[in-house]
């Protein structure tokens, strides 16, 4: 289980998050919603332990995240994947050593173990014809899809997605909410995702919650949120102007 | 308090510090110390980690590929032609006191103690160190460092620590190969084009330099190549912190990565010899 509450983080005089509380139940996948430069991503990287918030609590099974320091924090960052934004893939190595790199720098493994797990992680997400390309030679859906077998790689029991679908043409975008709701089935991971694909990411999560003004505003499921009367929600959903 | 000065400008949003000298000098100051203050945490964090396991050979010795292999025609080049041009220049002036027989040991003096290290170093400023800023940076900026940390996997030891050990390796091995070319040119220059006799040419290098000098040119090189790795890979480490986003962030970084390195091994140069002359 996640629990955050009353997270604080500041950029200079900028303060994004003032007081998130939120919480995430064991197996739940909850989607983050809210606008453009709101601190989605940045919530996202304070509860990953990429980044430090200034005060409140993140607590993941037991642990606060924001106090755990070398080998505890590790262990930690072990139990959970990321699939950033845009990808975050190592440029200059090959779609087949950017998802084979966490496993060569972190197991044992044998080359043909490693290969035998890079093509069927590959394979799952629908590129095992694009091997040897570099991130630069394919399209933003292939890379997000690179990027999601290489987080997978590890079998991460919590798994964070930033925008997985944002850019992409519907189909991939489906495809990419089909490969989550594998997962779900498949592995019973807790995810968090970031985006504001509306309604698309409702059709693929347990619970939604929205951050507006560095708080989170409103939490419940897509049925519930989507009959919400509350105006900002009501208006994100909708995209009226004020 | 009403400004004259402030009132009109804030009206037409132009910021003028000529009227506030103190608060722009206060405010530069601190940033200074801040950037410093950050250089030396960078520093003392990658020394840490240089000394504990693991141990990335495999990136080492790419590095080393990178910044040192990959150096060396670049570095016989100039060391053949500052040797040559070096002897010429000693040359004509060392005839008019009846001198030319001190040709040799002007040439490798010059060359081992002063200009094989800043060369060297310059050099490969120029040639690894900008490369090594921006790709850093670009790493910075597209995630992958994140990426790096949230595998839970050491950013300092997959990108600053094999490049500080390649720099310590390479640095040395240019600057030596730098100083033998530089000889050969001058030899060139002196014994084959102006009729100098190869005996006193050699004769003289042998009789002027000693092991401190060899041992001074080895520090100096140490030096500079820790400086250049730790410059150039804290730029790109922190690109977009302060410098701008994007490509103007990295290109940013990288220019003052490239200047700030050059003037350091300068400064750190005078310094160095100052020491090993005056102990």
């Amino acid at each position: 289980m996640i629990e955050v509450s009353n997270l604080y983080k500041s950029f200079g005089n900028q303060t994004v998050l003032k007081g998130v509380d939120l919480k995430i139940e064991a197996g739940e996948t909850l989607a983050l919603i809210g606008g453009s430069g709101k601190g989605k991503s940045v919530l996202l990287k304070n509860i990953s332990g990429l980044i430090k918030p200034d005060s409140g609590k993140i607590v993941i099974d037991q642990q606060d995240v924001s106090q755990l320091k070398g080998k505890k924090l590790g262990n930690l960052k072990d139990r959970i994947g990321i699939v950033f934004q845009f990808g975050a893939l190592f440029d200059s190595l090959t779609v087949y050593e950017n998802v084979s790199f966490p496993l060569k720098e972190k197991t044992k493994l044998s080359d043909k173990e490693i290969r035998q797990k890079v093509l069927k992680e590959l394979t799952d997400v629908g590129l095992e014809n694009d091997l040897e390309k570099y991130p630069a030679q394919i399209s933003g859906g292939m890379r997000k899809r690179v990027a999601l077998a290489r987080c997978l790689i590890l079998n991460p029991e919590i798994i964070f997605f930033d925008e997985p679908t944002t850019g992409l043409d519907p189909v991939i975008a489906a495809t990419i909410y089909k490969i989550i709701r594998s997962l779900q089935k498949r592995r019973k991971l807790t995810a968090l995702i970031v985006s504001h694909e509306i309604p698309g990411i409702f059709k693929v999560v347990d619970r939604v919650a929205m951050l507006h003004d560095g708080k989170i505003i409103v939490t419940g499921t897509p049925e519930e949120i989507q009959a919400t009367k509350n105006p900002i929600v009501r208006q994100f959903l909708t995209g009226e102007l004020e | 308090m009403y400004n004259i000065f402030v009132i009109p400008l804030r009206k037409y949003k132009l910021r003028f510090h000529m009227f506030h000298p103190f608060k722009l000098i206060g405010k530069n100051t601190i940033a200074f110390i801040h950037e410093l203050g950050k250089m030396a945490n960078f520093l003392s964090i990658s020394i840490y980690y240089m000394l504990f396991p693991p141990f990335l050979f495999h990136r080492v010795v790419k590095q080393i590929h990178f910044i040192g292999v990959k150096t060396t025609l670049v570095i016989l080049l100039t060391g053949l032609f500052t040797g040559m041009v070096l002897t010429l220049q000693g040359f004509y002036v060392l005839v008019s006191f009846g001198a030319e027989s001190k040709l040799g040991a002007i040439t490798a003096m010059s060359l081992i103690r002063e200009l094989g290290p800043v060369v060297t170093a310059l050099m490969v400023i120029g040639r690894a160190g900008s490369a090594l800023t921006a790709e850093i940076g670009i790493m910075r900026m597209s995630e992958q460092i994140d990426a790096l940390d949230a595998m839970n996997l050491n950013p300092y030891k997959y990108l600053v620590i094999p490049n500080l050990w390649a720099a310590l390796i390479s640095l040395p091995i240019l600057t030596a190969l730098f100083n033998v070319m530089g000889i050969w040119g001058g030899y060139l220059v002196g014994v084959e084009l102006s009729g100098l006799s190869s005996g006193v040419y050699y004769g003289a290098i042998a009789d002027s330099i000693s092991a401190s000098d060899l041992i001074l040119s080895l520090q100096k090189s140490l030096s500079f190549g820790l400086l250049i790795a730790w410059i150039c890979c804290f730029k790109g480490f922190y690109a977009g912190h302060g410098s701008g986003f994007g490509a103007q962030g990295v290109s940013k970084s990288t220019t003052e990565a490239v200047v700030m390195s050059s003037v350091t091994v300068l400064i750190c140069d005078y310094f160095i010899t100052s020491i090993s002359l005056f102990t």
